[in-house]
């Protein structure tokens, strides 16, 4: 039988918004999450934009995108008898997952370290802007702080320095904690089917933000270098140009023009493709194209300190924008890759989804809202587990929709176990290595 | 005992083996996680190109004015604690010397171009042939069953035609994207996801599987609520929205910018999630001006936000970017300076007592910080002591402890360059 690798593992989640990504991707990998929201719901059931530009508690597609494929439950932590309901239904869970305050559930009693006394095999997944216990613990936080404290926005921008900094838009300062939200609540339930033996994940967004960095940390860490404020590209350290990767195609649409190939088939390429075209003739720079397609590889590394290597690049860069700019966005890309160059054009999300790639692929999925009355598209799986497929994940929760659940009840169906982990080559050597 | 031979620390994921074909960031990047929780991941490089497949051997930052393929800070950066060995896959007796690896092995990565790995002759077929519950992760930009599955992506690329550089700019401009190749983390990430995923349900089941990562759908993924707006609202992004990312009108939240302080290139990001942060940031800025009933409400806000924006960045203008955010921050307002990396990595408290940047010493390089990880257990933590490995540095004890070669078949396959 097929089923989601998380099949039959409930979670619970305390409802947040920088948090949500990680419960959805938690569902979407077959796991029953089961959302607490406070009475009156959740103040992203109020986000916009709406369904049909109507406002109500069941129609934020800030809700319907992240809470898609969660049940919800109104709890009010601050009373004691929300509290006893959260403690059965925690009892009743493999792992919580919550992005509170430091320190608040701790006021109320049900905090980590009672709810794990209570159950020795409980994961515990925290998510807080700066880790339970750094001293900036209590600072308040959202997406554009954290992107301004990771380092994202110091290295995003224009050349023109007179315009901030860059945050990056669709909430990623929130999505990087999310994804490594994960990370921790499945390294920790690996060891739960293992052993059984529960975890307390402590993750800091910060942190998180602090390592998505490319290039940026290691030039400080090894040489000291800070990397400058781009656009669209690599970091790099500062005193390179930056916005010279971007062109506009002939139908108005952004495209980068890549990183310019290295191999003397590539330099090859340009100059067939040059020709195909008919600019060949009024290419200045042919001659450094055609110095590349006959000299070995052009090394990265040699940029600004050879100069053959130097205007070799600067060449195939110059040529792929002049192509760029005489063609349509698709048919540059297309045309690109086919020669194996790799750029791209910068779609709209929209236009994204929309492309042969996502269409061929099957990556939206389809769910009915009442609300609207027909199914809608949402964005799809991020990757195909051949073997435990994506779960076709429910509508985002209404307000109150699963206020019937009996903590005890497990709503999917669990998987077939084999005891209570399969004895693997992995398990086998890790109790040999415990006893040398 | 030397650096080499110690075994990981951590015993979180001890055990597990990792046949690891995957190298630059998108790839690396995932496998160096597990190796930071114990798994013992078996990096494979070819001999004849040096492991220069993986752009970042021998590239910058250098600690010093010696170069090589030992010696590029990314590539120890993306590959610490992990083994190395050498295998020549054009060469059949290399591609005997691989199958005998993913025999005992419970995983294998790579992130090649889709269909490199089938031209050698290993497709998950032919590794489940090997060793029946394997789990076997590739990672490319477009997938294995997409029309563009042959194309070549780096993380800017993946960013373009995923939707995300679209999304970021500041209104009137083109778009700013991302300066960095923010997608090759994320494809690392999603990478550690998707595996760990599979791993559980092998352990629950005794079954293996293929694992088809695409970067271009993972990073269409975090595209957000706004891709709803098209297929709800029928809202198209170019033509029926503007772009203007340091703003947030989904949250609705203003003043959310990032405003000019005092001193060259010094920035200060301010975000009012509602009225009451509103109030608390009006007594901070002590003026009459944010108490006018225009500002009021989110929505007055929203409406009057360039003129808002106008009059924050005076006051911001003469203050130090810390003490800025320091003075919002006691009232309860979310603000927090543009951090430059020295900032980040030398003097803030929410990284140093994380302990986010451990050392490690390297046989050719030294001793050199890298990346931690941004989460702690409370037993078993992750644990990242040792180097990336030197090209081949494992080869005896991967080709003869662990595979069993003999000494004089160890000397033939290094004469031959089959190692």
């Amino acid at each position: 039988m097929l089923g989601g690798a998380l099949a039959g593992i409930r979670v619970v989640e305390i409802a947040s918004d920088h948090a949500a990504s990680a419960g959805k991707l938690l569902a979407e990998l077959g796991a029953e999450v089961v959302l607490v929201e406070p009475p009156g719901g959740h103040p992203g059931r109020r986000y916009p934009p709406f369904a049909e530009d109507v406002p109500g508690d069941d129609r934020s597609l800030w809700w319907w995108h992240y809470q898609c494929g969660k049940r919800s439950i109104v709890l009010d932590l601050e009373d004691a008898g929300g509290r006893d309901g959260f403690r059965e239904l925690v009892r009743h869970s493999d792992l919580v997952l919550e992005g509170e305050p430091p320190g608040r559930l701790g006021g109320l009693g049900i905090d980590a370290d009672r709810c794990r006394a209570a159950d020795g095999r409980l994961v515990w997944v925290s998510v807080t802007g700066y880790g339970r216990e750094t001293a900036r613990r209590d600072e308040q936080f959202t997406d554009l702080t954290l992107q301004a404290g990771g380092g994202q926005m110091w290295m995003t921008g224009y050349d023109d320095h007179r315009l901030p900094p860059v945050r990056w838009g669709g909430d990623q300062g929130f999505h990087i904690g999310g994804v490594w939200a994960v990370i921790g609540a499945l390294v920790a339930l690996h060891g739960r089917v293992r052993d059984g033996a529960g975890t307390l994940v402590d993750v800091s967004m910060h942190a998180a933000a602090n390592v998505t960095t490319e290039q940026g940390n290691h030039h400080w860490l090894v040489a000291r270098q800070e990397v400058g404020r781009l656009t669209c590209r690599h970091a790099a350290p500062v005193g390179r140009p930056t916005q010279e990767t971007m062109a506009v195609s002939a139908d108005g649409i952004w495209v980068n023009t890549g990183v310019p190939g290295r191999l003397p088939r590539d330099y090859a390429q340009l100059l067939g493709w040059l020709a195909e075209l008919g600019l060949a003739d009024g290419f200045a720079e042919s001659v450094w194209l055609d110095i590349g397609a006959r000299r070995e590889a052009t090394d990265y590394g040699a940029v600004g300190l050879d100069p053959e290597v130097t205007e070799c690049l600067s060449a195939a860069r110059s040529a792929m924008t002049l192509i760029a700019t005489t063609l349509s966005a698709r048919e540059f890309f297309e045309g690109a890759q086919r020669r194996g160059i790799a750029c791209g054009p910068l779609y709209s999300p929209d236009e994204a989804m929309d492309s042969v790639h996502s269409r061929a692929r099957g990556f939206p999925v389809r769910l009915y809202y009442e609300e609207v009355d027909r199914e809608v598209e949402h964005p799809g799986a991020p990757f195909v587990l051949h073997g435990a497929p994506w779960s076709a994940p429910r509508r985002a929760p209404k307000l109150g929709e699963y206020q019937h659940l009996a903590p005890s009840a497990r709503l999917d169906p669990a998987p077939p176990r084999i005891g209570l982990a399969h004895r693997t080559s992995e398990h086998v050597r890790h109790e040999e290595q415990k006893c040398p | 005992m030397d650096d080499t031979s110690t075994e990981p620390r951590c015993p979180r994921l001890r055990g597990l083996r990792v046949c690891d074909l995957s190298g630059q960031l998108a790839g690396a990047g995932s496998t160096r996680v597990l190796a930071a929780f114990g798994a013992e991941v078996i990096r494979v490089e070819d001999p004849v190109r040096q492991g220069r497949w993986d752009v970042t051997r021998g590239i910058a930052p250098f600690t010093d004015e010696r170069r090589g393929i030992e010696l590029g800070g990314a590539f120890n950066q993306f590959n610490v604690g992990k083994r190395g060995v050498t295998v020549n896959l054009r060469d059949e007796r290399g591609k005997e010397l691989l199958r005998r690896l993913i025999a005992v092995s419970d995983v294998v990565t790579e992130n090649f171009a889709a269909g490199v790995m089938e031209r050698l002759g290993f497709t998950y077929d032919t590794m489940r042939e090997i060793r029946p519950d394997i789990v076997y992760v590739s990672n490319c930009g477009f997938g294995h069953d997409s029309p563009y599955s042959g194309f070549r992506t780096w993380g800017p690329i993946v960013q373009a035609v995923s939707g995300l550089s679209f999304l970021s700019g500041i209104a009137g401009m083109p778009p700013a994207g991302m300066g960095l190749s923010y997608m090759d983390h994320q494809g690392a990430n999603f990478m550690t996801v998707a595996l760990m995923a599979a791993l559980i349900h092998r352990q629950r089941t005794g079954e293996g599987q293929w694992v088809d990562m695409a970067c271009v759908d993972a990073g269409l993924s975090l595209t957000g609520p706004g891709l709803l707006d098209y297929t709800v609202n029928g809202r198209r992004a170019r033509t029926d929205t503007v772009v203007d990312s340091n703003h947030s009108s989904a949250p609705a939240m203003a003043p959310h910018n990032v405003y000019p302080a005092a001193g060259e290139d010094a920035w200060v990001s301010i975000a009012c999630r509602d009225d009451r942060d509103w109030r608390a940031m009006a007594d901070v800025l002590d003026a009459q001006w944010p108490r006018e009933d225009c500002y009021a409400t989110t929505a007055g806000r929203l409406g009057a936000q360039d003129e808002l924006d106008g009059r924050i960045s005076a006051w911001t203008a003469t203050l130090d970017r810390f003490d800025a955010a320091a003075r919002l921050q006691a009232a309860g307002v979310p603000a927090a300076a543009v951090l430059t990396a020295e900032d980040r990595i030398e003097h803030d408290r929410g990284t140093l007592d994380w302990g986010l940047f451990p050392t490690v010493t390297h046989p050719a390089i030294g001793s050199v910080r890298v990346d931690g990880l941004p989460l702690h257990l409370d037993e078993d933590d992750w644990c990242i002591e040792r180097a990336a490995p030197t090209l081949g540095q494992d080869n005896d004890y991967v080709f003869r402890d662990l595979l069993g070669l003999t000494e004089d078949e160890l000397a033939a396959h290094r004469e031959d360059g089959v190692i």
